[in-house]
Parts: C-alpha cells; sequence; structure tokens
C-alpha cells in the first residue's frame, strides 16, 4: 500500500484551531476535537457496531426489542473479554498469543479438579489463576528467551496444552452441579435484575486494562518495547521481561475467562476456550488495535468484542438462516479494518 | 572557559591490528561548543563511544572535572553527566513526545502509576529550555507527525533531562533539510545559553563551522588540529586544511593554531 493513499491526519486539522497567545496550542485544545483525534480508532469501532445494530434492527425490528437477546450476549460476551483485553497488551508489544484457548481449558479444569474435590470455588478460582500465570510464564519465556516466533511458537504450544487435557481426560467432562449453592458462583455468575453478574466483573476488568495501558508505567514501556525495542533498550528498559509480562497476563486473563464460562455452565469440558480463539482475535483487530505494534486501544478491543458477539445473535435473529453467521463475519471483519487503514496514519 | 567536564588523555583504542584511535587527545570544558570533524574512516564513532562508555579505550586516561576515573561504562558516564544523543536518535516515533522523553524513566507515584501531570509539566519546561515551543504541536503530539529537526529536538530535551552537563551529538544534521538544520542549531545554542557543554559531530564542515566554538579535526585516528574560532577564518579555511591532511602541503596560519593550543 502506497504512503500517498494514507491520509494525512494533521494537515486538515493541525492549522485549524491554533489559540494565538497560549504557548501550547494544538487540535487538541478544544475538549471534543482531542477527544475524537486521541480516540479515533475505538470511536471508529463504535461506528461499525452502531451501523451494524441498525441494519439488525432495520431487519427486524421486533426481535431486538426483546430482552433475552441482550441477555445471551450479556452472558457470554464478559468471557471472550477477559482474554480481548490482554491480547491488546500482546498486539501493541509487537507479539501475538494464539495459545490463550488452551490456557482457558488447562486453567478452568483445575478450576474443576478443586472444586470437584470439595473445596471452597474461591480456592478453585485462585488456583486456576495460578495455573494461568505460569502457563503465561512459560509460554512468554519459551518465545522470549528462546527466541521464537510468537506465532509459531504459541500455535504449538495452543496444541500441546490442548492435546495434552484431552490424553489425561480421554474427552470426558466433569460436571459440577454444586456451584449453583456457592457463594462464588452469586457473586460471579448470578443475575442481578435479570443482568447477567459477569458483564460487571468484565466491565471492571476493561476498565482497570485501560487505565493500566494509559496510565500505568507498565502500558507505556509495552507501547514503547511494541514500538521501537532497540531504543527502549538503549532507554534502559528490560525489553524480554515486558515481553514476558503480556504473555503473563494474557495467561491470567485466560484463567479467568476459562473460569467464567465454566461456572456459567456448571460443566468443564476438554474444549473450553477452543471456540474462542478467532472471535476474540478478530475483536483485537475489528476494535482497532493495528498489527504491527506499538499502538492500540483497550476500549476499542472491548467494542470490537461487543461487535463481533453480536454478529452472530444478530444474524439469526433478523430472520437469516445460520449460514449467513460467517459470511457476516467476514464483512464486519474487512470492514473495519477498511475503515482503521483510512483511520489511522503509520508513523515509521 | 569554566570547568573542565571531561578530558581524553593519548586514548588509544585498537581492533584486532587495526588502530582506531592512535592516542587521541581531547577536552571539553563547560557551556563550550566543540566540533568534531572527520572523515568516513577517521575514528569519529570509536570517540563518541569511549565518550559514551559503549565502548573501552585500549589505554590511556579520562579524567572528569580533572579527576582520573576508573572502570569507566555507560553508566559511569551518565553519572558523570554526559548524555548521547546518536544518529539514529533512538525515539519510539508512534508515541508522544511526553512518552519518547520519559522512555525508561517514567515518573510515576505509587505501584507505578503514571505522574500524568508532572510528566507534561517537565516534558514543557525542557522542551523550552532548548527553544522547542511551537503552536502546532505540543508534547502530547506524536514524534511521527515531527519534522526531522523537531525529533531531533526531543532525542535533545530527553538528553538534557537528567542535568546533563555534556551533550554529545552524533551527526545531528544528517538528512536534515536547511530549515531543519536551523531549528538543531537553535536548540544547541539554547543548550550552550543554559551552561551546557556540547560536542558537535559532523560530517557537513560548514555546519560544524557555524555552530562550534572550537573545532578538532581528527584523521586517521590522530588529531590533526585543534584550533579555536577565532583562529579560523571561514569555513573554506578547515575544508583547505582537511584536504591538505589528506594530502600533504600546508596551511601555515592554521598549523601554527594547532602547536600553540597543543
Amino acid at each position: 500500500m502506497s504512503k500517498a493513499m494514507e491520509p494525512d491526519l494533521q494537515t486538515p486539522l493541525g492549522r485549524t484551531s491554533g489559540q494565538v497567545g497560549k504557548e501550547w496550542s494544538h487540535p487538541s485544545n478544544h475538549w471534543l476535537r482531542g477527544f475524537v483525534l486521541d480516540n479515533r480508532a475505538s470511536l471508529g469501532t463504535l461506528a461499525v457496531f452502531i451501523v451494524m445494530m441498525a441494519v439488525f434492527m432495520i431487519a427486524n425490528p421486533t426481535v431486538f426489542t426483546t430482552w433475552y437477546l441482550y441477555s445471551s450476549v450479556l452472558t457470554t460476551l464478559p468471557v471472550a473479554l477477559f482474554v480481548v483485553v490482554p491480547l491488546v497488551f500482546v498486539v501493541t508489544c509487537g507479539e501475538i498469543d494464539l495459545s490463550f484457548p488452551a490456557t482457558m481449558g488447562f486453567a478452568s479444569w483445575v478450576f474443576a479438579l478443586v472444586v470437584q474435590a470439595g473445596y471452597d470455588p474461591f480456592l478453585g478460582i485462585a488456583a486456576a489463576v495460578v495455573t494461568g500465570t505460569l502457563l503465561g510464564f512459560l509460554v512468554g519465556s519459551l518465545v522470549v528467551y528462546g527466541g521464537l516466533s510468537s506465532l509459531i511458537a504459541t500455535l504449538g504450544m495452543n496444541f500441546l496444552l490442548r492435546g495434552l487435557i484431552q490424553i489425561i481426560n480421554e474427552g470426558k467432562s466433569t460436571s459440577l452441579s454444586s456451584l449453583a449453592d456457592s457463594w462464588a458462583y452469586k457473586i460471579f455468575s448470578s443475575q442481578f435484575w435479570g443482568i447477567p453478574v459477569q458483564i460487571f466483573w468484565a466491565i471492571a476488568f476493561v476498565v482497570f486494562a485501560a487505565l493500566l495501558y494509559n496510565r500505568h508505567r507498565f502500558g507505556a514501556q509495552v507501547k514503547v518495547v511494541g514500538d521501537n525495542p532497540d531504543s527502549a533498550k538503549q532507554m534502559g528498559i528490560d525489553v524480554k521481561l515486558v515481553r514476558v509480562k503480556v504473555f503473563v497476563f494474557t495467561g491470567i486473563g485466560a484463567a479467568i475467562a476459562g473460569t467464567f464460562s465454566v461456572m456459567i455452565n456448571f460443566t468443564w469440558w476438554p474444549t473450553a476456550g477452543d471456540g474462542y480463539l478467532l472471535p476474540v482475535l478478530a475483536s483485537v483487530f475489528v476494535g482497532g488495535t493495528p498489527t504491527w505494534g506499538g499502538i492500540g486501544t483497550v476500549v476499542g478491543g472491548a467494542i470490537g468484542a461487543v461487535t463481533v458477539s453480536f454478529i452472530q445473535t444478530g444474524v439469526v435473529a433478523a430472520g437469516l438462516s445460520g449460514f449467513y453467521v460467517q459470511f457476516f463475519n467476514g464483512l464486519i471483519i474487512i470492514l473495519s479494518l477498511l475503515g482503521h487503514k483510512w483511520n489511522q496514519a503509520r508513523y515509521r | 572557559m569554566g570547568e573542565r567536564i571531561i578530558e581524553l588523555r593519548d586514548i588509544k583504542k585498537s581492533y584486532g591490528q587495526v588502530y582506531a584511535l592512535g592516542g587521541v587527545n581531547l577536552s571539553v570544558d563547560r557551556g563550550e561548543v566543540v566540533g568534531l570533524i572527520g572523515d568516513n574512516g577517521a575514528g569519529k564513532s570509536t570517540l563518541i563511544k569511549i565518550l559514551s562508555g559503549v565502548v573501552k579505550p585500549t589505554s590511556g586516561d579520562i579524567l572528569v572535572r580533572d579527576k582520573p576515573v576508573n572502570g569507566w561504562s555507560a553508566a559511569r558516564s551518565r553519572d558523570a553527566g554526559i548524555e548521547t544523543v546518536f544518529q539514529d536518535r533512538a525515539l519510539a516515533v508512534q508515541q508522544t513526545i511526553v512518552r519518547n522523553i520519559f522512555m525508561g524513566r517514567e515518573l510515576t507515584g505509587s505501584m507505578g502509576w503514571l505522574k500524568v501531570n508532572k510528566e507534561i509539566e517537565e516534558a514543557s519546561r525542557l522542551m523550552r529550555e532548548i527553544g522547542f515551543t511551537s503552536k502546532v504541536f505540543t508534547p502530547h503530539s506524536i514524534v511521527g507527525q515531527l519534522s526531522g529537526g523537531e525529533r531531533q529536538g526531543v532525542a535533545i530535551a530527553r538528553a538534557i533531562y537528567k542535568q546533563a552537563e555534556l551533550i554529545i551529538l552524533d551527526e545531528p544534521t544528517t538528512a536534515l533539510s536547511l530549515t531543519e538544520t536551523a531549528k538543531v542549531f537553535h536548540f544547541v545554542r539554547q543548550v550552550r545559553a543554559s551552561g551546557r557543554s556540547i560536542l558537535f559531530i559532523g560530517h557537513n564542515i560548514h555546519h560544524v563551522f557555524d555552530i562550534a566554538d572550537r573545532f578538532v579535526v581528527l584523521d586517521r585516528g590522530k588529531v590533526a588540529l585543534t584550533a579555536d574560532r577565532s583562529e579560523v577564518k571561514s569555513a573554506e579555511d578547515l575544508i583547505n586544511f582537511m584536504e591538505d591532511v589528506a594530502h600533504p602541503g600546508g596551511l601555515p596560519g592554521l598549523h601554527d593554531g594547532a602547536e600553540q593550543r597543543a
């Protein structure tokens, strides 16, 4: 793609609102324009989502006024959010992690084992998070210290861990009916005024991660490492450690996501997490985080996840057959990428 | 001139059989701009690497404020107040000016949360100090939107942040347009006005001539000439001299100056 096709974002906006007399003035001096400029990726994603929903609603107005539709999306969406958000960090850092589905399965397996053994589910959650942390560290160390391509190495780890789960369990699932009476279920997975409570936890996680990304040393270093690892090193940043940390973060997120998915279904399947690989990756990029690293948006990724999870429900609810789901998935992804391409210039 | 910030005495550096530096004497005083000139392969880069502590000399003494130092290293060099702006500038171009200035030394409060306002305040102060202000951009601007000269300004602002006393600028005007070069000169003059010293390394003799108080010409690993600005009439003099060094002949006036200095 030629450089000339990318719009120069500065010239049209850069000269217009310079307030004379103030030492620093900039297009972003006007709060609204600044807000739009700083958040154009996530706002673009929001626009895609709104247009998509409008199309669905025009196609079938009645279904979209029923609460059930939203309730079902709000039950499954949180699981995706817990992995989409850490993946934004990974992609910003210039890496990719395809091993999170297996980590979800592995960590939730540990959760299931602890609960099945009669311990409190809270202990199970703690065990799952520890498992996720360790697996994230293992995958991260393999990529960073082993000097492997994260694309291939994490793909390999995904098969390896999933295979391990299947071998040991011989494909058998674990039922956890005792969960329904536990405090952990009430706090993490029940309903509150008809709203699935896990969405509140997911939103809290997104807000925390957005702060971590924009207002914390970790986020700042992740962006710099993804942008220019050589200069980050020259300026005294431990580049390898930062890279390992983003994989650990994904491991933790995947563990939480896996645990939530088990709590929703009261059952652990050896395939737990498998179906999330492609929707979650699509969410990150639909959300406006570019593939080349250095920049990204956590909130955009979250909106991307909402968009992707509404596609399937929306297509069916709009009266189209299930065959259309994949087609619309692809259409939304391509349109979003074209939009972001136009929306953000890449600086070198 | 005031206090002597750093002095190199008879520095030699060899890579195997090859001598990159064969006994170089160089000193920088407080508040002066020293221009280091030399052809490709004259040993400029090696000298910079030694000053910034990246490379250790084979032999010779390094004196910081007239005191000899042992175990010279990159950390020691920075402790001594020497900051180097390398040729590639080491900027993360998709990040803001603030993020680049505080790269690797973010201002954080408890738990590692950024002190965003403090960082902006400090960045503004640093940029003002080198006269790097504009109506078009703020500390929040993305470095990739800046011109080459402005990017050099970000790198210089980052270098002076830790009360650096000597800033080494490695080819800061290479690949810059005339106006951008003027900008860099402006920054350099501001840094000098604030009482700091600069070692300005350049290919382009005209650039170095415009900015430096003192010239050091390096040739094949040796100092071929040290001259104060008053001793050199024009950039052409310097160019003639360098050609002379390459093809022996002579510029008597300049040689006298060099001998007096030594």
